[in-house]
């Protein structure tokens, strides 16, 4: 099948104004005859729930956790970009479009990116309606900070619970249509697998998570929002119960899965601290406002720090290496996440992390403690000499600003981040990879969508920061809302959609058997096992750089894996109770496809291109380098195992920003 | 570290449950809490046994998943943290550990140390919202000026994560703290005026059905709460609620 992104004609500026003038639309009296239903409820699923229910559809929403407010968009924290140009600091929506572009290492699709860029504003207006609580100036105006890749101030946040706030407004807007009975909810579902009818999305097999009953919920489309895939590393900054198994069952039904390898490395992590670890945690990259990242100069001193014999604090100005600083002399500290990940693993790998491991470098915040402490000296009239004085004034800036993170960061490693520079160390945290859409959200297969990080659409080989939550939003709020409807205008006759058909008996069967293969498997390790393994052969040979060889050996060990997983995993209990081995067991034999197809996709892409990074294509100074033959989307196809996949090629065109090398120097 | 844990064990919602005893070795002092579970279940696992089930997800103390009553007190020992966030630093070895259930009438258990905790969803779903379309044609952001130290206050009482920590802490298992932060997040807000008077009937009422208890100010609901909501957002409901009830 050819991809057709469905782009519309005309000059950029017009395109979605025009499109949503010319689609079909469903008029209120029929909207009630039609069922749709959405997966997952984070701000993309929550927000695309909440205004297809107020729209009149009949929506069924599904999460597997116990309510639909604790979906992981919960735990973004530093903020969400708009082109609001609150600041006056010359950002426009072009602006937000060009930088978005260009963070994505030209790899996205032009048309999204400029229709992201134009709704961004309505999302603002449209929370604080609903009263999210951002963050604002002593005039009563909302406050914005800067983010990395760009330079301007656009980010809006609620303070290091950007995420949360956001959440819990679209949470709030469905719990109104949840009390009109035009939402109805399944908590602690999981969806197993997408029905096709006649070659259309017509429904999903869920397993309830308490009871474990299995059952068929039907519709005349399937939305899917259901966030990333980033556990397939294991330790990432993703919750424990993140899973790629519903974006996967749909690859499985003919949705092809676009750009696997772009992967998301955020710089700005608590480091891995032993064997047990069951995930790790972000530090926002709001920090790198106003912390600064450094190693030490001399490996003496690295040394001293291992053997804590020296304190971070008594090495001498002159003998830190403030290497983002030194390197990207215009973004500095505030380069995008990719680059900032690279240059710490650059520092690492020469010998100078700074604990144990050797994996982890400082980020500082003892300059901005001082800088904070005499602005708010001076304008208190105090003295600004007093160094005490300063650095407790200074703190409690920096405490207002930063406070949730920094109490985060002390329970966690058990030291002062006010009185020490942190250790930070880049993480597995967002998967730019998904299933392929075109310009209407929808997949390859007619009738089944999918939002928010799980499609591919905006944000290229690299995501911007807090730019996630602004395209969770926008798709569910702004986007899919309009182009659903002109699918579903062809609908209007078709009436309920009958459970009661060979296709969904068909899809409960297979089910149901892998279900009992891992019930009745008795083997000898825990899923828990597996993923571990899993998580190692990605993060050694799939991770921070690439290079052919290894590509090449982690294809054969996740195969052989993943062979091993089902001659030899243990899932004790039945399949008629809770049972989160079983879920587990479930998401992770997903893992272990994908995570192959993953590893396809990055040695078939022979250049460097945002977050995926290989070796053998740099430039001499160590930067990533596109190569021009590969300016394309790659969407696989389901044929069987991973190693049988096809790839199909979105070319890329650039008519509105000249594609150029990225630099931030 | 080695210890001993007591955990509360409950095949099902019907079954009546009891307390068992498990020795655990070789507890590094750096893991969670939670990671420690993680270690008891993979030993109960490859022993043929069944895992002790408990509810978890973001593990950074925001999503509100994770509940678990350590020792007497809802999310252990340390103040201002979830379970999840609980280091086992905060024990010494040879200590034993009671782990129980979130209790309350409204949180009937599900399985082990899982309730359900649905009443919340409910509560909310009574008039946890600013009745306002999602279409994007609202006035522009800063058309509504808020006071900054409302805004603040707001955020501070909208930053409850929903774990019931409160209810399961309180003798009268009442959830006055968690339907009080956001009856106040509204209320301090300008763009939650307009629907104040049926909010907070609303969800009292659903609160009240629900079958949790009423407030006698002891306050243990602020004293256990991870995020340090406020007993203020209490009062200012209680206020709301007087005058809503005035109007009629």
């Amino acid at each position: 099948m050819a991809l057709d992104s469905k782009i519309p004609k005309g000059p950029i500026k017009d395109k979605w104004t025009d499109y949503k003038n010319h689609i079909d639309l469903v008029n209120p009296a029929n909207k009630r005859n039609i069922d749709v239903i959405v997966v997952g409820t984070g701000l993309a699923g929550g927000s695309a729930a909440a205004t297809l229910a107020e729209l009149g559809y009949n929506v069924k929403a599904f999460c597997f956790q116990d309510s639909p407010r604790r979906a992981h968009s919960i735990a973004a924290q530093g903020g969400i970009n708009a082109a609001k140009n609150y600041q006056g600091d010359g950002d426009s929506t072009y602006r937000l479009f060009y930088d978005t572009v260009k963070g994505g290492d030209y790899r996205s699709r032009e048309a999204n990116v400029y229709r992201l860029a134009e709704v961004s504003a309505n999302i603002i207006d449209q929370c604080v309606a609903q009263g999210v609580p951002f963050a604002r100036e002593y005039g009563g105006l909302l406050d914005n900070r800067s983010f990395g890749g760009v330079l301007v101030s656009r980010t809006f946040y609620a303070a290091g619970q950007t995420g949360q706030q956001l959440l819990l407004g679209a949470y709030s807007a469905m719990n109104r249509q949840i009390g009109r009975g035009k939402i109805k909810m399944y908590n602690r579902h999981e969806m197993l697998d997408v029905v096709k009818v006649d070659g259309k999305a017509r429904g999903i097999i869920t397993r309830n998570l308490i009871t474990g009953e299995i059952e068929r919920h039907s519709a005349h489309a399937v939305v899917l929002g259901t966030g990333g895939y980033g556990n397939v590393f294991f330790l990432s900054t993703n919750a424990m119960g993140s899973n790629v198994t519903a974006a996967w069952k749909a690859h499985k039904r003919g949705a092809y899965f676009a750009n696997p390898c772009y992967t998301q490395i955020h710089p700005t992590c608590i480091p891995v601290s032993g064997d047990h670890q069951s995930k790790l945690t972000l530090m926002s990259e709001s920090l790198r406002n106003d912390g600064r990242i450094w190693v030490p100069k001399k490996m003496e001193d690295v040394e001293a720090i291992r053997n804590k014999t020296l304190k971070p604090k008594d090495i001498a100005e002159e003998d830190r290496d403030y290497y983002l600083e030194r390197r990207y002399p215009a973004f500095g500290n505030l380069v995008p996440r990719d680059v900032a990940s690279r240059a710490a693993k650059e520092r690492c790998d020469a010998g100078y992390g700074v604990n144990a491991t050797g994996e982890a470098v400082f980020l500082d915040f003892a300059s901005a403690i001082i800088r904070y402490g005499k602005e708010q000296a001076t304008v208190r009239h105090l003295d600004v000499n007093d160094a005490a004085l300063v650095k407790k004034l200074g703190q409690e800036v920096v405490k207002n600003k930063y406070g949730n993170l920094f109490q985060m960061y002390e329970k966690i490693v058990d030291q002062d981040p006010y009185n020490t520079p942190m250790m930070i160390y880049p993480a597995v945290h967002y998967t730019m990879g998904g299933i392929w859409v075109d310009y209407n959200l929808m997949t390859t297969v007619p009738g089944l969508y999918a939002i928010g990080e799980a499609n591919f659409s905006d944000h290229g080989a690299n995501r911007l920061g807090a730019s996630a939550l602004m395209q969770g939003l926008a798709d569910g709020y702004f986007v899919l809302p309009y182009t659903i409807g002109d699918y579903l205008s062809n609908d209007i006759r078709t009436g309920p959609i009958s459970t009661d058909t060979r296709e969904f008996e068909d899809a409960e069967a297979e089910v149901r058997k892998n279900i009992d293969h891992l019930i009745n498997n008795n083997g000898t390790h825990s899923v828990d096992y597996f993923h571990k393994r899993l998580g190692k052969i990605m993060w050694n040979k799939c991770g921070m750089a690439r290079n052919a060889e290894d590509l090449k050996s982690a294809i054969s060990e996740i195969s052989q894996l993943r062979a091993e997983f089902w001659k030899d995993v243990r899932v004790p209990g039945t399949e008629n109770e809770f049972n989160e081995e079983l879920a587990k067991a479930g998401r992770v034999a997903d893992f272990l496809e994908l995570g192959e197809l993953f590893a396809k996709d990055a040695l078939q892409r022979e250049e460097s291109a945002g977050g995926h990074f290989r070796e053998e294509y740099q430039t001499p100074e160590g930067e990533a380098m596109r190569r021009k033959e590969f300016q394309y989307v790659s969407a696989w196809e389901y044929k069987g195992e991973p190693k049988d996949a096809i790839l199909h090629k979105e070319e890329l065109a650039y008519e509105n920003i000249e594609v150029k090398e990225r630099s931030y120097k | 570290m080695n210890l001993t844990l007591k955990i509360w064990r409950q095949a099902n919602a019907n079954d009546k449950g009891k307390m068992v005893d498990y020795k655990i070795s070789d507890i590094s002092p750096d893991m969670s809490f939670l990671e420690m579970l993680d270690v008891l279940n993979n030993e109960l696992i490859e022993k043929g046994e069944q895992p002790v089930a408990f509810d978890h997800d973001c593990r950074e103390g925001i999503c509100g998943s994770c509940s678990l009553y350590i020792n007497g007190e809802a999310h252990g020992p340390d103040r201002g943290v979830t379970t999840c966030q609980l280091h086992m630093r905060m024990f010494k070895d040879g200590d034993t550990i009671t782990i129980e259930p979130f209790r309350a009438t409204a949180f009937p258990v599900i399985k082990d140390l899982i309730v359900d905790r649905t009443s919340f969803d409910r509560i909310q779903h009574a008039g946890g919202f600013i009745s306002v379309n999602t279409s994007g044609n609202t006035i522009d952001a800063n058309a509504i000026p808020v006071n900054k130290h409302n805004a603040d206050d707001a955020f501070s009482a909208a930053t409850c994560i929903g774990c019931g920590a409160c209810v399961a802490s309180c003798k009268n298992s009442s959830a006055m703290l968690f339907v009080g932060a956001k009856v106040s997040q509204f209320a301090l807000l300008p763009q939650g005026q307009v629907e104040a008077t049926d909010r907070v009937l609303n969800m009292v009422k659903q609160m009240d059905e629900e079958g949790f208890g009423n407030c006698t100010n002891t306050g243990a609901c602020e004293v256990e709460c991870p995020k340090g909501i406020s007993l203020e957002n209490i009062a200012r409901m209680n206020r709301e609620y007087l005058k809503a009830s005035l109007k009629g």
